[in-house]
């Protein structure tokens, strides 16, 4: 066998299209206008939808109108109601985001631009549906009504931290709330809703489940595990990757983006898949019903890729500065989803600047009132502690005799500093 | 050039000592999440980018991508960030890196470099916190170093990327900035498997695994104010561990404070209390002290936190309760 002839093999390596200090370039997206992707019947065979994941579900047009057969036909109040949980959503953010900088808390992420990923999500499925979420999904929370001065308590780590000084800042768990604990670990999470999922047909429940995943952790075997897993079985659940661009400082492309859309890897698992324009809250609420339909139906499971941008810094640590053209969030072809739906509103004459103004005005004092009850139970900056030992608990469900003596060592030694 | 240093810092070292091996050895290569522009972005700047990749994140995936470029005689450093990662690598450094010579019936090789900082005592929480040395010195065919000082971080990576075996390095987070003179010849090895005396002393011996050389040190000051003289002895190297050092400074001293913020169950303060109680019997005079983190997972909020690690006052009162 001689290899003579054969030229010396060579790599490729991604390069996003833009870089620090370059023009934002989005021209390389294929954008199909609203209303032109058809619906298919929520019973159809996920063969016979694969070209679904190289389109963009799209609702609402450039002048605000929902047009199509995904229109979902909201009634003004829905759509009201869906506008106040995204605006609550961000001016939780911003409020969060200025404490952190303020030193109240040690981190904080935001998921500016991506409300209507969340929020209309919230809406879509039942309250009693479970969620397993990521970082990014405070919106489902928000939506849910779950109570902020809860979410500000954990963020302060305070003595009312519904999880007592254990997690992270925003990395809520609400057993209540059908919001499942966030993993430090990306993508852990896939795999376990399509189990919840399974145990809830199992037992001949109602119930479904619902993911969120980055773009960036579809990389993880846990995604890929999980779409196995919820093909084969026909799981009643829903796999949102949600596709805002970036991964802290690496371009989707690191993760595949650039050879294939994230929704096409429902094909090879042979799995329904949507793509939709994550900024567009009618094309999520739809995707997430029709998908939901079809686990109610016991259709199966659907992935649903949103197409969105991650506006702001990865977290309260990352400067995308460094990355990325400062412009781009700005470039970002498919708009801002807050002011989406406002413009829709605005259109069907069922909303204007005024109480626009008014609903922010109100969410921000809504903020502020949540913030001062949070705060008089202590910030991170402040004197107020959980108590001393309570890491010794919950290790196990009762605590064993070698926690017991360590707990009692380390009692003794509290005791020996201060005195 | 030989005896020259320069003020570096344990991070800096760490980026110096890739950076020389790269020069050095085209074989080296490097890989791991966002690196280009968190942590190796001079290198970025320097070499070739074939040689450096900016992964997906896919911890078990880029390092069985490390394990098969290694098999290829690469010498590919594979940056596992947080300690907590390695787990989801752990199939491949466990079942393949540290089995295949073995399984091979030495047919291969796998020079890999895994490295990982421990972020403990920085409001990481649980998942983010972990010290798991003593999971993987549990490993045959895994080498796993931990230094302390920028020095040691320099001259421990270099020799494990020239090392022919799979090496775990952990570093602290917490020293990232400590700066001390660092040698700068590009010859400028640490040996692994040997543990250095960073003090002299004849009444205790204080072995510090990993960071908790600081509190040791800090520990060793103290007492010295009340004329207790403690020979603090830092591991370095956690496994294959230097026993002689170790039993050679117990059968001086007679005792024994062994600091380490691994989880005391089955902690590498463990390992080395069980080899000195088999080998060093003799000499102790008085039971082997281990000062370690709580049993239990670490909290996010700081003032639990803080209360769980080996510090300087927890050391001193071991050291006195066998004086
Ligand atoms: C297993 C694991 N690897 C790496 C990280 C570090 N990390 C945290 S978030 C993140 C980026 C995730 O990006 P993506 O999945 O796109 O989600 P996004 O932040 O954009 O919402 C990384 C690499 C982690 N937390 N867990
Ligand atoms: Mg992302």
């Amino acid at each position: 066998m001689s290899r003579r002839n054969s030229r010396p093999l060579s790599l490729h390596i991604p390069e996003p299209p833009s870089r620090p200090g370059d023009e934002a370039d989005f021209s390389h997206f294929e954008i199909p206008a609203a209303g032109v992707v058809a619906r298919p019947d929520t019973a159809v065979a996920a063969s016979e939808i694969r070209d679904m994941v190289h389109t963009l579900v799209r609702v609402l047009d450039d002048d605000g109108r929902a047009v199509g057969p995904w229109d979902p036909k909201l009634d003004a109040d829905t759509l009201r109601q869906a506008l106040r949980a995204m605006m609550l959503t961000r001016a939780f953010d911003e409020r969060m985001y200025r404490q952190q900088r303020q030193g109240k808390t040690s981190f904080y992420m935001k998921c500016t631009g991506e409300e209507a990923v969340a929020c209309a999500a919230a809406m879509a499925i039942d309250s009693d549906d479970m969620c397993f979420p990521t970082y990014r999904q405070q919106g489902l929370l928000v939506t849910r009504g779950y109570s902020m001065v809860d979410m500000m308590c954990q963020i302060y780590s305070n003595e009312r931290d519904p999880l007592k000084g254990r997690q992270l800042p925003i990395m809520y768990s609400s057993k209540a709330a059908g919001f499942f604990s966030i993993s430090g670990n990306l993508g852990t999470q896939v795999p376990q809703a399509v189990g919840w999922a399974m145990a809830s047909a199992y037992s001949e429940d109602t119930r479904i489940a619902a993911a969120w995943t980055g773009e960036g952790a579809t990389a993880e075997g846990d995604f890929h595990y999980a779409m196995t897993f919820a093909t084969v079985y026909r799981a009643p659940v829903i796999i949102n990757v949600v596709n805002n661009q970036w991964a802290i400082s690496s371009y989707s492309g690191i993760a595949g983006g650039d050879e294939a859309t994230f929704a096409a890897r429902a094909i090879g698992y042979g799995m329904a898949g949507l793509r939709v324009d994550g900024n567009d809250f009618l094309a999520v609420y739809a995707a997430t019903r029709w998908a939901a339909e079809r686990a109610r139906t016991n259709q199966g499971p659907t992935l649903i890729e949103h197409f969105t941008y991650r506006a702001e810094g990865h977290s309260t640590s990352d400067d995308p500065a460094r990355y990325r053209p400062s412009e781009e969030a700005k470039r970002w072809p498919l708009g801002d989803p807050i002011e989406r739906l406002k413009q829709h509103l605005v259109a069907i004459g069922e909303w204007d600047d005024e109480r626009h103004a008014a609903l922010g005005k109100e969410l921000v004092e809504q903020g502020k009132a949540a913030g001062r009850e949070a705060e008089s139970y202590g910030t991170l900056s402040g004197e107020n502690v959980v108590q001393a030992d309570s890491m010794f608990e919950d290790v196990f469900k009762e605590v064993p005799w070698h926690l017991v003596e360590q707990r009692d060592q380390a009692e003794a030694e509290r005791q020996a500093w201060h005195k | 050039m030989r005896n020259s240093t320069q003020k570096l810092s344990y991070l800096q070292a760490i980026v110096e000592a890739q950076r020389e091996e790269m020069r050095r050895d085209e074989r080296v290569i490097l890989m791991g999440e966002d690196i280009a522009v968190y942590g190796a972005q001079s290198l970025f700047d320097e070499f070739d980018h074939s040689r450096l990749r900016n992964v997906p994140i896919s911890e078990n995936s880029f390092t069985g991508v490390g394990v098969g470029a290694a098999l290829t005689g690469l010498r590919p450093i594979v940056d596992l960030t947080i300690a907590s990662f390695v787990y989801l690598a752990s199939d491949q450094i466990i079942n393949q890196a540290a089995k295949l010579r073995f399984m091979t019936g030495g047919q291969l090789k796998v020079p890999i470099v895994v490295r990982t900082s421990t972020f403990y005592n920085n409001r990481t929480a649980a998942q983010h916190a972990d010290r798991p040395y003593p999971l993987f010195m549990n490993i045959p065919g895994l080498k796993v170093v931990a230094p302390a000082t920028a020095s040691d971080a320099k001259g421990l990576l270099k020799a494990a990327i020239r090392d022919d075996d799979p090496v775990i390095m952990f570093e602290d987070i917490n020293l990232w900035g400590k700066k001390e003179e660092v040698p700068v010849d590009v010859d400028f090895l640490v040996p692994i498997g040997k543990a250095d005396i960073k003090r002299a002393g004849s009444d205790a011996t204080i072995v510090s695994v990993a960071g908790c050389l600081l509190p040791a040190l800090a520990a060793a000051e103290l007492l010295a104010r009340e004329g207790i003289d403690v020979e603090v002895v830092d591991l370095r190297t956690i496994a294959p561990m230097d026993k002689e050092t170790i039993l050679a400074s117990v059968a001086k001293t007679g005792r024994l404070v062994i600091a380490d913020n691994s989880h005391k169950v089955g902690s590498v303060a463990s390992e080395i209390a069980a080899v000195v109680s088999e080998e060093g019997f003799e000499s102790l005079r008085k039971p082997i002290q281990r000062v370690a983190t709580p049993s239990v997972h670490i909290p996010y909020n700081q003032a639990l936190e803080r209360q769980l690690y080996p510090t300087k006052e927890r050391i001193v009162a071991a050291v006195r309760a066998i004086l």
